[in-house]
């Protein structure tokens, strides 16, 4: 991707110096700490009249499940919105800020966003930080001019698809796509659909797992269903709840005054400064 | 994982087939719709032939992120450029701005483009502005890692002063020999015909291409392919 610039220096943008050095020190064996990933299954797909996200809520730390029901559905703008797969914080960073960047525009012109907007101003920031922001994003909306659907990639490059699968579980959920999409599904079984490629990636994919979280947005109206289906219930929870043994017994209680035990001198000059 | 090529990180990258044909009243240009991260395809039915102006469209090949950048940049700067002239730009004046950008930024940009058009001026041309950088005006241009198996056949084949209907089957049957022998080329052929009329895109599906060598029909069912007249199954 990047070759080092020997030749030329550097003018301006981001400085990747730090970048090439840690490069250098993961490859000199150096242990480098690991980020809150969203070891992921997100998808998206084109219905009859509008455009349906899902996504799993498992977010992992290293081989820990550091939380077993976040949301990985961001808002965008009210007609759309956006999955994220990759490290955590920067899926949240950047839709966040893009978000805001859209709400901007929209004051400004008064008018509803675009997909094209969003997908425009998202695949710049990452494209300039040449993959080092890891944000694997499936964008959808409808605006003015129809349903949308696009893939993100942590590069900045990006596709347009009637059915889109990212992160980790992309390959069992693509596979349930494969095998049943066709255009012109109706609302129900485009929800269908989506939650049975994102159980595949649920039960498939190490990296995904806990509940699933569906979005459908049409013309004029979002539905924000979270946690839209619970495959994995805590299977026993005591009726009763948890208690604890009585704390330790106090048996004696003195205080001693340690001033009284030191004897204070008083010699030699303040300290100056 | 990584070892096996199955890096899902991997920058998404254009194995790709691209072609570039002129004949005797313009040009046509072609691409497979394979993009590939790693082992993984990522899109089975992508468009690498992009728009650039009414008249003038590029073929990408390469860095999937990098191809796409330059190409937007030269849309926008065209798009300006139209503006300003009053008339549409010339393919020569889009395939300068493709160039002066993939120089300029060659320690960045990892993209080979074919940019093909017509003009009232210069009719249908066709340039290749491979990885640093540099521009060259030819008669037909192929790019990709499937190009390689294809010099040989367009030293053969392409000839000087082809009909519309020739050059495209010129660039069907290229895309799809390419297809067969190239790994990281695929999915189905994409074609654009650019002349004095305007554009006509077209398109063929990958289970109606022509078969080569040891290939088989299509079949619905494995048990089908057992019991078909064709060459022998391949035993592993």
């Amino acid at each position: 991707m990047s070759k080092a610039a020997v030749d030329v220096p550097m003018k301006g943008g981001f400085s990747f110096d730090l970048c090439r050095r840690n490069e250098m020190l993961v490859k000199k064996g150096l242990q480098s700490p690991s980020f809150l990933k969203t070891g992921t299954t997100i998808v998206g797909l084109i219905f009859q009249d509008g455009v349906i996200l899902g996504a799993d809520t498992r977010a992992t730390e290293g081989p820990i499940v550091a939380d077993k029901n976040c949301e990985k559905i961001h808002f965008m703008a009210p007609n759309i919105y956006c999955c994220g797969a990759g490290t955590a914080a920067d899926t949240e960073a950047v839709t966040d800020m893009v978000s805001s960047q859209l709400q901007l525009h929209r004051y400004h012109t008064d008018r509803e966003s675009r997909v094209v907007t969003a997908l425009t101003l998202l695949k710049s920031h990452l494209f300039s930080y040449q993959g080092h922001v890891s944000a694997a994003l499936v964008l959808g909306g409808v605006d003015v001019t129809g349903p949308h659907l696009h893939t993100i990639y942590p590069h900045g490059s990006t596709d347009t698809l009637p059915f889109a699968t990212m992160g980790s579980g992309s390959l069992a959920a693509m596979s349930v796509f494969e095998s049943k999409y066709r255009e012109g599904l109706t609302r129900d079984e485009g929800v269908k659909l989506v939650t049975e490629a994102i159980c595949s990636g649920i039960f498939n994919d190490l990296g995904s797992g806990s509940n699933v979280d569906v979005c459908v947005i049409t013309k004029g109206q979002t539905e924000y269903l979270r946690n839209h289906q619970l495959p994995n219930p805590r299977t026993y929870i005591n009726e009763r709840g948890y208690s604890f043994p009585k704390k330790t017994e106090v048996l004696l209680t003195r205080i001693t005054p340690l001033k009284q035990m030191v004897e204070v001198t008083e010699a030699g000059d303040a300290m100056e400064e | 994982m990584a070892d096996q090529g199955m890096d899902l990180n991997a920058p998404h990258s254009m194995g790709t087939t691209i072609i570039g044909v002129t004949y005797n009243g313009g040009v046509v240009l072609g691409a497979d719709s394979r993009t590939s991260t790693g082992m993984y395809v990522a899109n089975r039915a992508s468009d690498k032939i992009t728009q650039l102006t009414d008249n003038v469209y590029v073929c990408r090949s390469g860095s999937a992120a990098d191809s796409q950048v330059v190409s937007d940049y030269v849309r926008y700067f065209l798009h300006q450029h139209t503006i300003q002239l009053g008339q549409p730009a010339t393919v020569k004046v889009a395939a300068n701005l493709v160039r002066l950008l993939s120089y300029n930024n060659k320690s960045m940009l990892e993209t080979g483009l074919i940019v093909g058009g017509w003009d009232k001026y210069e009719g249908g041309k066709i340039y290749g502005i491979p990885l640093g950088g540099t521009i060259i005006e030819q008669p037909f241009a192929i790019g990709g890692s499937g190009s390689s198996y294809l010099y040989g056949f367009f030293d053969q084949a392409w000839k000087e002063g082809m009909t519309k209907d020739e050059a495209e089957q010129l660039v069907v049957k290229a895309v799809s020999l390419a297809i067969a022998r190239d790994g990281a080329s695929g999915g189905v052929v994409r074609t654009v015909i650019i002349n004095s009329e305007g554009v006509k895109r077209n398109f063929y599906q990958g289970d109606a291409l022509p078969l080569w060598h040891e290939e088989l029909e299509p079949q619905n069912s494995l048990l089908d392919v057992l019991n078909s007249s064709g060459p022998e199954p391949m035993a592993t």
